[in-house]
Formats: structure tokens, C-alpha cells, sequence
């Protein structure tokens, strides 16, 4: 068989644990989950790891393996040197269940909490025709296989988790960008992007990038784009200016928390009128 | 009988380690710290120094377009009246200036090298409170497309400054010089760093809902967007290059180096 590895995981739960080092069997070809199967099936029978496909598509085996937030069965052992000790902890933003598995349930209640697709009311059901063009930009976002390495990695929370009330990550961010480019979508979510998502925390550093094993350009594509239509909302004079005369008012969806069809009602007293305003752009 | 036992804590892994990494996550930020610090410090430099920044016909592109009374004759416009020493560069270079800082990419550059905001990837910030840029004075890179508009205006200047390099020391036209092209490159490289611009992306269809409503606007966005996905090398080159468009200028002018005359 093939040659033994040495790993250093984290073990323990409620926070409480260590790095333990073993030794384990390694083959060619193999990719760090194999190892941590091998590990689990020979001398660590309780070892906590979550996987599903071992194909990089169900987003289950996130961990950080020498430090950097990877997909276990993405990650071949060919990259490390043949005598490194790589180390497998869980990922450090969220807390940790057991072993290498943590808690995400974080993410849900941020996905839970933006208004979902709000189409206009008045085109029946199927009648809505949209083009390629119009809906490209955004099914780059639908790649996107909820594996929250990149809300792990992003600073604004793994380094400051009193932040985590306010800010929705950027995946999330991501989806909020998503539906403000949806071409059947009506509602208005500029506003609670930056009041009550946080995006003016995102500092634009491009770590949510830098990790997302789908290579979605989160930070060129959705973070900045959704930036500079905040601006337009929030801080252009000249856009200010434009609304006053034309008396435009904006109707600015609504956080909606723990309800999962927050149908974009409006700030306002009365009801977000879709098919109004800036959507007809 | 049912047995009871106390939900876990819900709490991160403790982990006293800053980072785990092994790899040399310090290095870029280090190199971005120093070839921004060179940067900086020679363009500052260059810009407070007034002098040698003019050898007839090409301008420096730090003192371009050259407002003050007290500018090198037939440099620039003598319109606004200054005090004399005063470097009259001061005039204009906020706004190339402020269009850079507050660049997508060099706030990425800047807040990763010089505030550690975060150094590198999974590398725990130093810093004991975070609000990003959501309180004064960060809100204000929300102007950053303000900022474009102005660079737009410059672009303008600094392609005529190299369309007026086709002329002689004595102001003949049908001339030119290797300094011609310098001053050339130096504008084709700002227009293709401006261009490439997130807030340019905006504006020229990103902020669109419908692309198959604005068929030449979708069009300029998809160009913007080719270009966009370079920016960060723009940023890089055009930088390096400005630089070096100032050093050759003012080393003509100081004497040190005769430009080239081709025709
Ligand atoms: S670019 Fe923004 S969202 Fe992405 S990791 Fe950096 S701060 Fe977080
Ligand atoms: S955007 Fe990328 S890194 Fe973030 S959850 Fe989706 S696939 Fe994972
Ligand atoms: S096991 Fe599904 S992504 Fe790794
Ligand atoms: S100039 Fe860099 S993003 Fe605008």
C-alpha cells in the first residue's frame, strides 16, 4: 500500500479540544477526506467529519487544512510534501459541533432574512419572457454550491464575531446582488444591503474570491457591483437630486427576520407597488 | 427513561494560533507594501519638488494641466494667481489622486498591506474593533465614481498633452520625439486603467436590469468587463508607468538625458 502521512487534527467539542497528531496510510491519488476516512475507519473511530459527495458539488466537507479554508475531497494530498504534517482544523467563523464539524445554521438565518424573488404581480403566471443576456450576470452566482468557505474566511466576522448580527457574509450579499439583477424582480433591496446586511463592512478584500472553490468572482461580480448601486441609492448626490425633481420615491424592501417569504414589503406604509420606478429600467 | 443532557455551547474551535498557514501568506503584501511606498514617496516628491517638469514640448504628467501664474513658461495656463515656491501640482493632484485611493483595487492593496485589515487570507487582523467602511472616513470611497469622472477629465488633458508633443522645442507641428511616445503610452495606459474601472462598469450598463433593452450598452459593458477582469494590472502598470513619464521628463529637462528627436 502506500506510504504513511502525518496529519494534525483538531479534536473536541463545545470549543474545547486540541490538535492531535497521527499517522496515517496514504495512497496515490487520493485527496485529504480519503485520508481523514482512513484515519476514521483505523484509529479514530469517533473522528466527527461531514461529507456527502466527495466530488466538490454538495458543499458539505468544508474544513481548513493547513490553515487554509478548502473542500476536504477537493484538496489532493499530491500538493503537500511527502513528510509535512498537515494539519486539519474545522472552520474557525463558525462554532464547532464536534471534530471538524460546525455548526452553519448561521447562514440559513441570513438566507432566511432577505426578501425573497418578488416578481410583478400583474404579468401572469409563465407570461414573463426573459433573454440570455439578462439573466448571464447572475447564473454565475447559481454555481454556487453553499459550502461558506467564504463566509468562513471573511475577516468582518472571523475576526470581529460581534459582527455576525449585522453582516449576512458574502455569500449572501451575493444573493441580494443576485436578485437586485434578476430581470423579473421588482423589489428594491439597496437600501437593507447596506443597512441591514452590512455591506459596507465588506472592505472589498477579496478573500471570499480567493477560497471559493466554484470560482465565482464574488467580490468583481456581486460585492462591488452591489456597492455602486447602493451608491446610486444612498450617496449620489446627482441621483438625489434626479429623485427630488422627478418626486421619485423609492420603495425600499424590507428586513424581513425568521420569515421565509418576505414578499418585499415595502418601508413605507403602503405595499412595495412593483413595476414602478427604477424597474422598468 | 429519557436522559437529559445540556445543549453543547455553541462556540468556535479555540484555536490560540493566528494562522495555521505554512505558506508565505506575508510575501504579497509585502511586496505591495513596498512598490506602493516607492510610489508614493517618489510621486510626492516629484510633485512638491516644483521644478524640471516642463522641457518644451512635453509636460509632466503630475503638473498637467499647469493652472498657477507661477508655472514654467508656456507650461501651462497662468490662470489662477499663486504664491511663488508654492508647487502649483497641488491644483490638480487630488484628483488623480483621489481616483486612485479610493479604487477598488487599491483600497484591497492598502487596507491588506499597510492596515492588515486582514494581512492575507485566515490570517487573524491585529485590530480589536472592525466597521469596514461603513463610518466617516471610509464612507467616502462611496465618491470613488465621482473620482472616475474627474479622471475622465484628465485622460482628456494628458492625451492632448501627447497629441501637442508632436511639435518641436519652438512649437513647429509635424514632429517627433521619443518623449512623444512616452507621453502617448502614459495616456493610452490611463485610459485603459480608467476604462477598466468598476465605477466605469457601472455607468456604462452594470447598474442595467434589462441588458436585452440596451443591446450598446450591454455592448460597452461587455468591453468594460474584458477590461475589468485586468484591473488590478492596469492599476500596477499604469502607476509604474506615470512615474516613469515624470522621471524622464524631468531628467530632459534637468539636462541629464537629451530626448531623442526622431523627425
Ligand atoms: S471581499 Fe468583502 S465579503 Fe469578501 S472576504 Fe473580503 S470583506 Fe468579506
Ligand atoms: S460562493 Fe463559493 S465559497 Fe461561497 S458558499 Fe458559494 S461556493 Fe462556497
Ligand atoms: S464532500 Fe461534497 S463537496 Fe466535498
Ligand atoms: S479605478 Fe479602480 S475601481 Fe475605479
Amino acid at each position: 500500500m502506500g506510504n504513511k502521512v502525518k496529519l494534525r487534527v483538531w479534536r473536541g467539542d463545545a470549543g474545547k479540544g486540541d490538535l492531535v497528531d497521527y499517522e496515517v496510510e496514504s495512497n496515490e491519488g487520493e485527496v485529504v477526506l480519503d485520508v481523514l476516512h482512513r484515519l476514521q475507519a483505523t484509529q479514530a473511530g469517533d473522528l466527527a467529519v461531514r461529507w456527502n459527495c466527495k466530488a466538490g458539488k454538495c458543499g458539505s466537507c468544508s474544513m481548513e487544512i493547513n490553515g487554509r479554508p478548502r473542500l476536504g475531497c477537493m484538496t489532493r494530498m499530491s500538493l503537500f510534501e511527502p513528510d509535512e504534517t498537515i494539519t486539519v482544523t474545522p472552520m474557525r467563523t463558525f462554532p464547532v459541533i464536534r471534530d471538524l464539524v460546525t455548526d452553519v445554521s448561521f447562514n440559513f438565518e441570513k438566507a432566511r432574512q432577505i426578501p425573497s424573488f418578488t416578481p410583478d404581480p400583474s404579468i401572469g403566471l409563465g407570461e414573463f419572457r426573459m433573454q440570455q443576456v439578462d439573466v448571464q450576470r447572475s447564473q454565475e452566482f447559481r454555481k454556487c454550491i453553499e459550502c461558506f468557505l467564504c463566509q468562513n474566511v471573511c475577516h468582518v466576522i472571523r475576526d470581529h464575531e460581534e459582527n455576525m448580527p449585522a453582516y449576512a457574509g458574502p455569500r449572501f450579499l451575493m444573493r441580494i446582488a443576485e436578485l437586485e439583477m434578476h430581470p423579473a424582480d421588482t423589489a428594491d433591496r439597496r437600501e437593507i444591503a447596506q443597512d441591514d446586511f452590512g455591506l459596507g463592512m465588506c472592505n472589498i478584500t477579496k478573500c471570499c474570491t480567493e477560497v471559493c472553490p466554484e470560482n465565482i468572482h464574488i467580490t468583481d461580480n456581486a460585492l462591488i457591483p452591489l456597492k455602486e448601486r447602493v451608491v446610486s441609492r444612498k450617496y449620489d448626490p446627482l441621483v438625489w437630486l434626479g429623485d427630488k425633481i422627478t418626486r421619485r420615491v423609492h420603495q425600499d424592501t424590507q428586513k424581513v427576520p425568521g420569515k421565509s417569504s418576505g414578499h418585499g414589503a415595502a418601508r413605507s406604509d403602503s405595499r412595495a407597488k412593483p413595476g414602478r420606478g427604477r424597474h422598468q429600467r | 427513561m429519557t436522559q437529559v443532557t445540556d445543549a453543547p455551547a455553541r462556540s468556535r474551535a479555540q484555536i490560540a494560533a493566528k494562522t495555521l498557514r505554512k505558506d508565505q501568506w506575508w510575501r504579497q503584501p509585502a511586496v505591495n507594501a513596498t512598490f506602493l511606498g516607492i510610489a508614493v514617496i517618489y510621486l510626492t516628491w516629484a510633485s512638491l519638488v516644483n521644478n524640471h517638469y516642463y522641457a518644451a514640448p512635453l509636460i509632466s504628467p503630475l503638473y498637467s494641466p499647469c493652472l498657477a501664474t507661477t508655472c514654467t513658461a508656456h507650461a501651462g495656463f497662468s490662470w489662477i494667481p499663486w504664491v511663488a515656491g508654492l508647487t502649483p501640482a497641488i491644483l490638480i493632484i487630488w484628483g488623480p489622486m483621489g481616483f486612485r485611493f479610493t479604487c477598488y483595487y487599491y483600497r484591497k492593496a492598502y487596507y491588506r498591506a499597510f492596515w492588515q485589515s486582514p494581512g492575507a487570507c485566515a490570517v487573524r487582523e491585529p485590530h480589536a474593533k472592525y466597521t469596514g467602511e461603513t463610518r466617516f472616513p471610509l464612507i467616502l470611497q462611496n465618491a470613488h465614481r465621482y473620482f472616475f469622472y474627474v479622471a475622465i477629465i484628465f485622460n482628456l488633458i494628458l492625451t492632448a498633452d501627447a497629441v501637442f508633443a508632436f511639435r518641436n522645442a519652438g512649437g513647429g507641428w509635424g514632429h517627433m520625439s521619443l518623449g512623444t511616445i512616452v507621453l502617448i503610452v502614459n495616456a493610452g495606459l490611463l485610459w485603459l486603467y480608467s476604462l477598466s474601472c468598476h465605477a466605469c462598469r457601472h455607468v456604462t450598463g452594470g447598474r442595467l436590469k434589462h441588458f436585452s433593452k440596451h443591446p450598446l450598452r450591454y455592448k460597452a459593458w461587455t468591453f468594460v468587463s474584458r477590461l475589468n477582469a485586468q484591473h488590478m494590472q492596469l492599476a500596477w502598470i499604469s502607476l509604474g508607468f506615470v512615474c516613469f513619464t515624470d522621471l524622464y521628463i524631468r531628467l530632459v529637462s534637468a539636462g541629464v538625458f537629451h530626448n531623442p528627436q526622431f523627425f
